[in-house]
């Protein structure tokens, strides 16, 4: 039974934009492109590690705000010719609110991190 | 009520020939509009589609077919585009919108892209269709050569052109006696003048090729087998003249191509019967049948019939934008360069390179070192370059002749190449040809030359962007652009499309900056929305490159009026700080003509100290650089240090360096310090296109480095300088100077006005001199200096748009910094 933690509302995410969530020792980053619909990636740049919450999210991509390599939201996979993935977390509206699922955030929390990108 | 959704049928397109222009269009169309079209593809060749240009390696022994293979079977199962290898199509039928298959496979269509290429022009001579009499158009013409160089040792190859030349290096290359007979006084005549030519000639005769000029050829002669085994000749325009004969047992007829149209012109199409020929199309690559549109060789626009490939990936690319009903594109037609290497004589030209009697010439000539360069000019513009022997900066030429730019300025150095690489970077290197292969040439991501070369290679890349997105070299600073371009052009040749001098601003658009800016004026738009819809923009929200563009544009354009949307904004003017390689953010305070005081210093120590900001650094624009402070940490920084920002993160003005002036220096003319504060505090908090720096210097002696910046100030006995459109970064440029003014008055107003009218016109991301150079200074001059009732209204504006902005830091509400970005959220795990 997969269970889910409330995170925030949908609303506290701005839209085009994005919100960071600390999880433990790592940060997951909310996506969210338009509307409804929200992605959640380690907010961690396959590149070099930048903070993918800090970018400029466009329809279906996020620009690390570092280099400007290109994110896919759906995937976590970066855009053609670059290679390379983040992970992606499964996310759940209900009610407004924005749920992450409890099992991938304590997996992510407790593993060691190269530090952190904001130092927490 | 209950609907079952049907998902609307594919339409249909066909494509009649399976070459390189044609399925250029079909990848293109791919990636716009992957799912709206059910693609089928007819080809005449047995073979998928390959690089035809490529064929002259092949036959010198280079390159092997499957190296040129451009789209292998497995791409047309992979992307569903059903092919037909080997099936001529006979017939189309426009009524019933259908084309019909040599092996009686019907296809009907929604649209048809024609895409049959040229066919080779064949002389109506006897003996013409002898065995071993061979044209050199496609794979099997080549293996039919490479198998006949086994056997036989004497070839002629008709025609002294590009092709031709290309066929007897080849075939020499495989040991054969090659002589080639050409009808025109001299070789390449189409790209050549005389004197380059004879240049060329020698150097092919030093290895073994011999040449006819002038001649005509009679007739080809069968020898006991049945097969060619020689060729009769006369000199040129001479019919009376008793033919010669000489041994062939190969002959290779490469005169000319013809746009093959018969298809086309059976089905009914309207085909160009001028010189050239072709299929008649638009600028949107539409025959007169409007379902029926035409790419390539078999084309005709506007008057023109080509067979370079450059401008036929131009074609290409606005097709498919039309398949996909997403184009405002137009094919204009192009100014084509031929670039050619045979056994290593490097040739190069462009435009109008004839020149003529009247024409404006500028010659290099050291027949020593077998190098020719003639350069065209007519009027301002460069018209025509003609070189051999060294092709070193053909590909700016290239840029000059296809972008029309001014050349009077630059006329003395034309002929020694461009300036234009950034000042480092690059070891100091500026010739391409001459690097190593693990010279590195893009010194921001490490990418040395054989990365480059192999890349081009090994993914077919034509252009700058290509080789941005595949290697990265040149992606991030453009340093060394000119190199990767030089690069480039050495490594592709004829095929090299340079990058053109309007591109569209970005991938959602082919719009050009230009247009953009005259639009939001002409139209009065208001919102990064009203602009996507009204431009018809290909996504609905933008992207990271037009988002920030179209921000600053709108703003900069209608004050007040239209809205600024922060979460359009890069990150460092979102959170008014500078992101750092670990996420972190560097706060920088202003520091009026940087000058401190003991109460601001002791704060930012305090701030410092409580915050545990870990490294304290004086930056080059006379202030200080607080490093490492966490992004939660900045609105409480930012209160503590109470003072304003020093926008060191923005598209604004940075800093107004001074040095100390009359007020303490012996040196002094004038009051540096206080001039440089007053600027400083009249222009803070404005947004431009790029980042502004301004300095004030007392005397001549400029200890401030007014001279690189975007407006620099110097103090005389007499009054004030005021020089522009320097930079200090990636390529030094000194200023320009502009005009002398007596008070401080007028250095506010002149200075605003400039800095202004780049506001109101420059491109983003343009520095000053980069705007200064596309305007030119004239330009500038006119506005500025001699329009006083316009520089008047030019430095009001800056003063209101300057006055409604807030400092971000003390009143971070009003300046619509949103307060959530401070405040991560927590999950609570564990």
């Amino acid at each position: 039974m997969t269970e889910w933690i409330d995170i925030c509302a949908v609303d506290d995410v701005p839209a085009p934009g994005a919100r960071r969530v600390k999880a433990g020792a790592a940060t997951v980053a909310l996506l969210r492109p338009d509307g409804e619909r929200v992605f959640a990636l380690e907010d961690r740049c396959p590149h070099k590690g930048g903070p993918l919450s800090e970018g400029i999210v466009s329809h279906d991509r996020v620009a690390c705000p570092l280099h400007g390599r290109c994110v896919e939201l759906a995937t976590g996979r970066m855009i053609a010719p670059d290679e390379g993935a983040t992970q992606t977390f499964a996310v759940r509206i209900a009610n407004g609110r924005i749920l992450l699922e409890r099992d991938a955030l304590c997996a992510v929390a407790t593993t060691p991190q190269v530090p952190c990108p904001l130092g927490a | 009520m209950a609907f079952d959704f049907v998902q609307p049928r594919r339409l249909r397109l066909v494509v009649v020939g399976n070459g390189m222009a044609g399925m250029r269009t079909v990848e293109e169309l791919l990636k716009i509009a992957p799912d709206l079209y059910q693609v089928t593809v007819f080809g005449a060749e047995p073979q998928p589609n390959y690089n035809r240009i490529l064929l002259s390696p092949v036959l010198a022994g280079e390159q092997t077919f499957d190296g040129i293979v451009l789209n292998g079977y497995d791409w047309y199962r992979d992307n569903n585009v059903l092919l037909h290898a080997g099936v001529r199509v006979e017939r189309i039928d426009r009524k019933r919108r259908l084309v019909i298959g040599s092996d009686g496979t019907e296809a009907e269509y929604d649209r048809l892209l024609l895409a049959t290429g040229s066919n080779p022009a064949l002389p109506p001579l006897p003996g013409i269709k002898l065995p071993g009499v061979l044209a050199y158009r496609d794979i099997a013409d080549t293996q039919a050569m490479i198998d006949a160089a086994a056997h036989v040792k004497k070839a002629v190859v008709i025609g002294g052109g590009l092709l031709g030349l290309e066929a007897a290096n080849g075939l020499a290359a495989r040991g054969m006696d090659v002589t080639v007979i050409h009808l025109m006084p001299w070789l390449m005549e189409r790209q050549l003048d005389r004197t380059a030519a004879g240049l060329l000639q020698k150097s092919l005769e030093a290895r073994g090729l011999k040449f006819l000029l002038e001649t005509s050829t009679v007739e080809f002669v069968a020898g006991e087998s049945g097969r060619v085994a020689a060729v009769r000749f006369r000199p040129a325009g001479d019919k009376d003249a008793v033919p010669q004969s000489i041994d062939a047992q190969l002959v290779v007829v490469a005169i000319g191509i013809r746009p093959n149209v018969e298809l086309a012109e059976r089905a009914g199409l309207y085909v160009s019967k001028e010189r050239g020929g072709g299929v008649v199309v638009n600028d949107t690559l539409q025959t007169f049948d409007p379902r029926i549109y035409a790419v390539g060789e078999c084309v005709n626009h506007r008057g023109t019939a080509y067979g370079l490939v450059a401008p036929l990936f131009e074609m290409a690319r606005v097709c498919a934008t039309h398949l996909a009903e997403s184009g405002i594109g137009r094919f204009q037609g192009a100014v084509t360069s031929t670039k050619l290497k045979v056994t290593g004589v490097d040739v190069f030209s462009i435009g109008d390179f004839q020149g003529g009697p009247d024409a404006d010439e500028i010659l290099l000539s050291d027949p020593t070192r077998g190098v020719y360069k003639k350069l065209v000019i007519d009027g301002d513009r460069l018209a025509g370059a003609c070189l051999i022997g060294d092709t070193e900066h053909a590909s700016w030429y290239t840029k000059l002749v296809k972008d029309r730019s001014a050349v009077a300025p630059i006329r003395d150095t034309l002929m020694f190449g461009e300036n234009n690489l950034g000042d480092s970077g690059h070891a100091g290197s500026n010739r391409a040809a001459q690097l190593a292969d693990d010279a590195e040439v893009c010194g921001c991501n490490g990418v040395c030359k054989g990365a480059i070369v192999k890349s081009i290679r090994a993914k077919g890349l034509f252009t700058l962007d290509d080789v941005r997105k595949h290697t990265k070299a040149s992606s991030s600073c453009g340093s060394c652009t000119g190199l990767v371009e030089q690069i480039l052009m050495t490594t592709v040749g004829n095929n090299y499309s340079p990058t053109p001098k309007t591109k569209p601003l970005c991938a959602c658009t082919d719009r050009t900056h230009a247009e953009v800016r005259q639009a939001i004026r002409d139209l009065k738009l208001l919102s990064a929305h009203q602009v996507r819809t009204a431009l018809e923009w290909r996504t609905e929200q933008g992207c990271q490159t037009c988002r920030p563009a179209l921000n600053y544009y709108l703003i900069s354009t209608w004050p007040g009026e239209a809205q600024d949307d922060p979460l359009s904004r890069f990150v460092n003017e979102r959170s008014h700080a500078n992101i750092q390689k670990d996420g972190t953010f560097s706060v920088v305070p202003r520091m009026w003509g940087g000058v401190t005081n003991s109460a601001e210093l002791r704060r930012i120590a305090d701030v410092v100290d409580k915050y545990r900001i870990p490294t304290v650094k004086v930056t080059g624009g006379q202030r200080i650089d607080l490093l490492g402070v966490k992004k939660e940490d900045l609105p409480a920084v930012w209160r503590d240090l109470d003072m304003p920002s020093g926008h060191a993160y923005g598209k604004a003005l940075r800093t107004v360096k001074t040095c100390v002036g009359s007020e303490w220096c012996r040196f002094g003319t004038q009051d540096s310090t206080t001039m440089g504060i007053e600027l400083e505090r009249a222009l803070w908090k404005m947004w431009a296109p790029h980042k502004v720096k301004l300095a004030v210097s007392g005397c001549p002696r400029n200890c401030a480095e007014s001279g690189i910046k975007d407006v620099g100030v110097i103090g005389v006995d007499s009054g004030w300088e005021i020089h522009v459109a320097g930079n200090g970064g990636i390529k030094t440029e000194v200023a320009q100077f502009l005009v002398k003014v007596k008070t401080h008055a007028e250095v506010i107003e002149y200075a605003s006005a400039f800095l202004q009218l780049y506001r109101e016109e420059g491109f983003y991301l343009e520095r000053t001199v980069h705007f200064v150079a596309r305007v030119g200074m004239d330009y500038v001059k006119k506005r500025v200096l001699d329009d006083h009732d316009g520089r008047r209204a030019l430095a009001q504006r800056l003063a209101a748009a300057v006055a409604s902005e807030v400092d971000p830091w003390h009143e971070p509400e009003k300046a619509a910094v949103d307060g959530r970005q401070f405040i991560p959220l927590v999950a609570e795990v564990g």
